[in-house]
C-alpha cells in the first residue's frame, strides 16, 4: 500500500481530483485490450510535462512502479500495471499544439488521438499515414510506445518513420528533448529511435514531433479473389517486383474467409481461397493506369475475379469485408490468441502453409489475415480454454508458430510489442548478447526499475518491484 | 414481478467485452471527462467486479453509474454489440435496490407518476419558476429536469395554455380505407411542445388516417429506467400496454426519438416485445406509407430556408437516419443541408442533464462548429428533448439559428403559403 504521505504528495502536485486510489478508479484502469487484470495501487491523472516529472521523481525516490496510460487499446499487455504501483493516466495531454505547414511537421501531446491528428491535418491537404485499426481510440503517445503499424505501412512504413523528435521525462526525473523539427540530424545518439517502441519502460514521452507528407490526391481499392493462397503469396512478390508499392496489400487466407462467410453471406466465387485487398494512391491521372498495370501482373495467377471500386462507397464496401473478420473470430471460440508474426514477403507462402500444418497438428482452429505487402500476419488461435488440456496445446502451437517465424527469418511481433504477452518468445528471437545490450540500457536509464516494470524483458531486476497481487 | 432484467441475468453479455477500446471513440462522456469509468469498457469492468464480488456500492462507482446519457452509442459501435446502455440501467437498478432512489430519482417518481401533478405544475408555469425552487425540498419532483443548477440560464420554452390532450380529441375518424393508427406522444409533446403533437395529428388527418390518442397513456419511463427505478418503469410500462389495447390500431407512432427508444428497446428487456402493434418512429412511418412522396411532389417555393438535422441518438442507434432527412429533402420550403458531426449527442441525456449540468452543456458544445459552418438558420431533429438543449446551446452561443422540431417544417409546408 501507499502510504498517506505519498498520496498527499501526488495530490499536491496534480490535484486531488486527480488522484484516485478508489477500487473503482483502480478496476477501470486495471486492464487494457489483452483481458488480463492487475491492479494499481494508484490512478493519477496529469496535464503537463512539469507535473509528469514531479510524479516520475517522486515514483523514483520512493521506489514506486509507475506506468503511462494512454488508450489502454494495445494488444500485448504494456499498460497493465503488473506490479501495482501508479497508473499515470495521459489521455487529457491530448492538444495539437501545432500543426506546421512550411515544414510538414505537427507538435502534439501523447494524449491525441490519431484519428484526430490525421482529420487535423488531411483539413489542410496534409497527410499522417500510420494507420493502425484501432487509430479512431488509441493515442499517438501509445503509438510511439508500441511503434504501431496498419495496414498503410507497405508504402509509407511505420510510426516510427515520422517521429522526428521527442520531449521525455526519464525514470530519474530528467526532461529530455531527443531529435528536432528537422529532417536531418545527426548531433548524439539517436534516441528518438531508441524511445520509439520503447514501450514505456525507457521513459513517459510528454511531446512529439511528428513528420507530415501531403496528402495524396486519390485512392483506388480493389478486390482480387485468388484458387490459391500460393497465386495471392505470388501475385503480393509479383506486384513489388513490378516496380509498384501499393499503399495497402491485404490478404485473407482460406480459413479467414470461411469465418466471415458463416457469418455474414459473401460476395466471393465459391472456389475461392485467398482474397487479396489492394489500394493505391497518389495523383489521378496515374492510379488508372497503375490499377492496370497491377491487374495485368497478376491475371497469370489463378485470378477467379477481381472487382475495382469506382465510388467510395464501393471501396468501404470491399473494407468491410476485411473488417468483418474480427468480429467473426468468436463464433468460432471464445477465447482468441491474437499473435502479429512478420516474415519477410517471400515467406509468406511458407509461413502460411506451416501455420495449417501447426493448426491440424494440435487440432486448434488458426484464422490468418492481415498485411501481405510487409509480411505482417496477423494469427488468431481460436480456442476454448474450459476444454481441458486446451492451454496446453495452445502454448505449443504457439511455440511451434514462434519458431517457424523466426527460422524462416521473420520475427515474433512486428507492430503489438512484447509487453507481457510475448515477453516469453523475445528470447527465440534476440541471442543473448543482443538482449543484454537492452537490458544493460534499460538498467542504465532506469536503475531503480520503476519504469513499467516486468514488459518486454522477463527478468529485469525484479528484487527492486513492489510485487502486487492479480486482482 | 419485476418485468427488468437483473444484473446477474446480463453475466453472459458481461462477459462479451473484451476491453478492446473501441467504445471510447463514440462515447460523448468519455471525450469529455477522458476517465475510463466515464466509458461502456470501464462500466462493464465495474459490472464484473460486482458480480464477482470485488467491489461494493461505493460512492465513485455511484459516480461513474451517473456518467452514462443511455444514448446507446457505444451499442452500436461495439464489434460484439454488448448492451452497455441497458447494463447500465440494470446497475442503476441495483444500486436503487439496496440504497433508494437519489433524489433525482425521487423527483422522476414524483413526477412521471402522477401525469396529473405534472399537468397542473406546467399549467401554472409554476415548475419553471427558480423562485420556487427555494421553496421546495430537494427531493421534489420538481427538481428532474428543472433544477435551479440545471435551469441558470438555460433557455426553456414558453409554456403552452392548454396541453395536447385539451386540444385535440382522443379519436378522430378518417377516410374508411385507411387503417387506425395510435399515436404515443409523450411528456414533452404533450406537455411542452403540443403543438407537435397537433403537426402529427393535422398531417395524419390531412392524408385520411383515423388517429387514436388514448389519455390514459403516461410517460414512456425512460426518467424512471436512467434513474434505475424498475418498480416505476414496470407500473408505467403495464400503464402504457393498457392504453392501447382498448382500440386495435395499425402502428403506434412516437415522434419523440427517447419515447421510440423506451418503448422498442427497455420495454422489452425480458426478450418479448409486449405491445401487439409496432412501434414505428413518424419519419418511418411517412416513408412507408409513400407521404414523404407526396410531400416531395409540392411545388417548391422561390425562397426556401437553409435547414439541417442533428441525429437524436435513440433514433440514430436503431438506424433511423435516412427517414428524417428524406422527408427534410422532400419539403417545398426546404434546402437541407448536412452539418459535421449530425450525430453527436446534444448531451441533455433526460435525468443526466440535472445531474451533470455543466458536462451536459460542454458535450452540447460540441454542436456548435459544425452547426456554424453548415451556414443553416434552421436545425430540425425529431426528439422535443433535443430541440429544449439545441435551442440553448445555439442562444448560449449567440447564433441566430432556431431549433425545432421536423414535424413544425411539415406543418409550415401544409399550411403556409410561399
Amino acid at each position: 500500500m501507499l502510504s498517506a504521505q505519498i498520496l498527499q504528495n501526488l495530490k499536491d502536485i496534480v490535484g486531488a481530483a486527480n488522484v484516485s486510489n478508489s477500487s473503482t478508479d483502480r478496476i477501470t484502469h486495471s486492464f487494457d485490450a489483452t483481458q488480463q487484470q492487475f491492479l494499481p495501487e494508484v490512478v493519477v491523472h496529469a496535464d503537463t510535462s512539469e507535473q509528469v516529472r514531479r510524479i516520475v521523481s517522486l515514483a523514483n525516490a520512493e521506489k514506486i512502479p509507475i506506468l503511462p496510460r494512454g488508450a489502454g487499446s494495445g494488444f500485448t499487455g504494456g499498460s497493465l500495471p503488473i506490479k501495482g504501483g501508479i497508473v499515470l493516466v495521459l489521455t487529457r495531454m491530448n492538444r495539437i499544439l501545432e500543426i506546421d505547414t512550411d515544414n510538414l511537421i505537427a507538435v502534439v501531446e501523447p494524449g491525441v488521438i490519431t484519428g484526430r491528428l490525421q482529420r487535423e491535418v488531411e483539413r489542410l491537404g496534409l497527410f499522417y499515414p500510420p494507420d493502425p485499426a484501432s487509430k479512431d481510440f488509441c493515442t499517438l503517445g501509445g503509438n510511439v510506445a508500441e511503434c504501431a503499424g496498419g495496414p498503410r505501412c507497405v508504402k509509407y512504413g511505420v510510426t516510427r518513420d515520422y517521429v522526428l523528435g521527442l520531449t521525455v521525462v526519464t525514470p530519474t526525473g530528467e526532461i529530455i528533448h531527443t531529435g528536432g523539427r528537422t529532417m536531418k540530424n545527426v548531433v548524439g545518439y539517436d534516441l528518438t529511435r531508441l524511445f520509439v517502441g520503447s514501450e514505456g519502460t525507457l521513459g513517459i514521452v510528454t511531446q512529439i514531433i511528428l513528420r507530415l507528407l501531403p496528402k495524396p490526391e486519390a485512392r483506388k481499392t480493389m478486390l482480387v479473389a485468388f484458387e490459391t493462397i500460393d497465386g495471392a503469396a505470388q501475385a503480393v512478390s509479383a506486384i513489388i517486383r513490378g516496380k509498384i508499392i501499393p499503399t495497402t496489400l491485404e490478404f485473407m487466407d482460406e480459413s479467414a474467409i470461411d469465418c466471415v462467410r458463416q457469418a455474414t453471406p459473401l460476395d466471393l466465387p465459391p472456389a475461392c481461397r485467398a482474397v487479396l485487398i489492394i489500394e493505391v494512391d497518389g495523383d489521378q491521372e496515374v492510379l488508372d493506369g497503375q490499377v492496370r498495370r497491377i491487374l495485368a501482373i497478376i491475371q497469370p495467377l489463378g485470378v477467379l475475379e477481381t472487382r475495382v471500386a469506382t465510388t467510395n462507397a464501393e471501396s468501404e464496401a470491399i473494407w468491410q469485408v476485411r473488417r468483418s473478420i474480427s468480429p467473426s473470430l468468436r463464433r468460432l471460440n471464445p477465447d482468441k490468441f491474437n499473435e502479429d508474426i512478420v516474415v519477410p514477403r517471400s515467406k509468406v507462402p511458407d509461413m502460411i502453409r506451416a501455420l495449417e500444418a501447426i493448426s491440424i497438428r494440435y487440432g486448434v482452429p488458426i484464422i490468418n489475415f492481415g498485411h501481405a505487402g510487409d509480411g505482417n500476419i496477423h494469427v488468431n488461435v481460436m480456442v476454448d480454454l474450459k476444454e481441458s488440456g486446451m492451454e496446453e496445446k495452445v502454448q505449443q502451437a504457439l511455440n511451434d508458430l514462434f519458431r517457424t517465424t523466426v527460422a524462416l527469418g521473420g520475427s515474433v511481433s512486428g507492430e503489438h510489442g512484447i509487453g507481457t504477452a510475448k515477453a516469453p518468445y523475445i528470447g527465440m528471437e534476440l541471442d543473448r548478447a543482443t538482449l543484454t545490450t537492452m537490458q544493460t540500457i534499460k538498467k542504465a536509464l532506469d536503475p531503480n526499475n520503476i519504469m513499467n516494470p516486468g514488459k518486454i524483458f522477463l527478468d529485469t531486476a525484479p528484487e527492486t518491484c513492489t510485487p502486487s497481487q492479480p486482482s | 414481478m419485476a418485468l427488468q432484467k437483473s444484473l446477474e441475468e446480463y453475466g453472459p453479455q458481461i462477459a462479451q467485452c473484451v476491453r478492446c477500446g473501441a467504445c471510447q471513440a463514440h462515447c460523448p462522456v468519455y471525450l469529455e471527462t477522458w476517465r475510463e469509468g466515464s466509458v461502456a469498457r470501464g462500466k462493464i469492468a465495474l459490472a464484473a467486479a460486482l458480480l464477482e464480488g470485488k467491489i461494493d456500492l461505493e460512492e465513485r462507482l455511484l459516480q461513474e453509474l451517473s456518467l452514462c446519457l443511455l444514448c446507446g452509442s457505444c451499442v452500436t459501435k461495439c464489434p460484439n454489440q454488448v448492451p452497455t446502455d441497458a447494463i447500465v440501467a440494470a446497475l442503476r437498478r441495483r444500486i436503487t435496490a439496496d440504497q433508494g432512489l437519489s433524489a433525482i430519482g425521487k423527483g422522476v417518481a414524483a413526477l412521471t407518476s402522477s401525469p396529473n401533478l405534472l399537468r397542473g405544475l406546467l399549467k401554472s408555469a409554476e415548475m419553471l419558476s427558480p423562485l420556487l425552487f427555494r421553496k421546495i425540498p430537494a427531493t421534489s419532483g420538481l427538481q428532474l429536469r428543472f433544477s435551479p443548477d440545471s435551469l441558470k440560464g438555460r433557455t426553456l420554452p414558453p409554456i403552452p395554455d392548454r396541453h395536447l390532450f385539451a386540444r385535440i380529441p382522443e379519436f378522430l375518424e378518417g377516410e374508411a380505407d385507411k387503417p387506425v393508427v395510435g399515436f404515443f406522444a409523450g411528456c414533452a409533446i404533450t406537455y411542452l411542445y403540443p403543438e407537435v403533437g397537433e403537426a402529427l395529428v393535422r398531417l395524419l388527418q390531412t392524408f385520411g388516417y383515423p388517429v387514436f390518442i388514448p389519455r390514459s397513456q403516461g410517460c414512456c419511463g425512460m426518467p424512471a429506467l436512467s434513474s434505475g427505478n424498475g418498480p416505476l418503469l414496470d407500473k408505467l410500462a403495464t400503464a402504457n400496454l393498457n392504453a392501447f389495447a382498448d382500440r386495435k390500431v395499425s402502428h403506434i407512432l412516437t415522434a419523440c426519438a427517447s419515447c421510440h427508444g423506451a418503448l422498442t428497446g427497455h420495454y422489452a428487456a425480458t426478450g418479448n416485445n409486449r405491445f401487439d402493434t409496432g412501434i414505428v418512429d413518424i419519419h418511418v412511418f411517412l416513408k412507408q406509407e409513400g407521404i414523404i412522396d407526396r410531400l416531395a411532389a409540392l411545388p417548391k417555393w422561390p425562397q426556401r430556408q437553409r435547414v439541417t438535422y442533428h441525429d437524436p441518438c435513440h433514433l440514430r442507434t436503431q438506424g433511423i437516419t435516412g427517414e428524417p432527412r428524406a422527408l427534410l429533402r422532400a419539403l417545398p420550403q426546404v434546402e437541407f443541408v448536412e452539418m459535421e458531426d449530425a450525430g453527436l449527442c446534444c448531451g441533455l441525456g433526460g435525468t443526466f442533464t440535472a445531474a451533470h449540468p455543466d458536462l451536459s452543456r460542454a458535450i452540447g458544445d460540441r454542436k456548435l462548429a459544425g452547426l456554424r459552418n453548415s451556414n443553416a438558420t434552421v436545425i430540425a431533429t425529431a426528439c422535443p428533448g433535443c430541440v429544449m438543449q439545441l435551442q440553448d446551446i445555439i442562444n448560449r452561443a449567440g447564433l441566430p439559428i432556431k431549433a425545432i422540431h421536423t414535424l413544425e417544417l411539415v406543418q409550415q409546408a401544409l399550411t403556409e403559403q410561399p
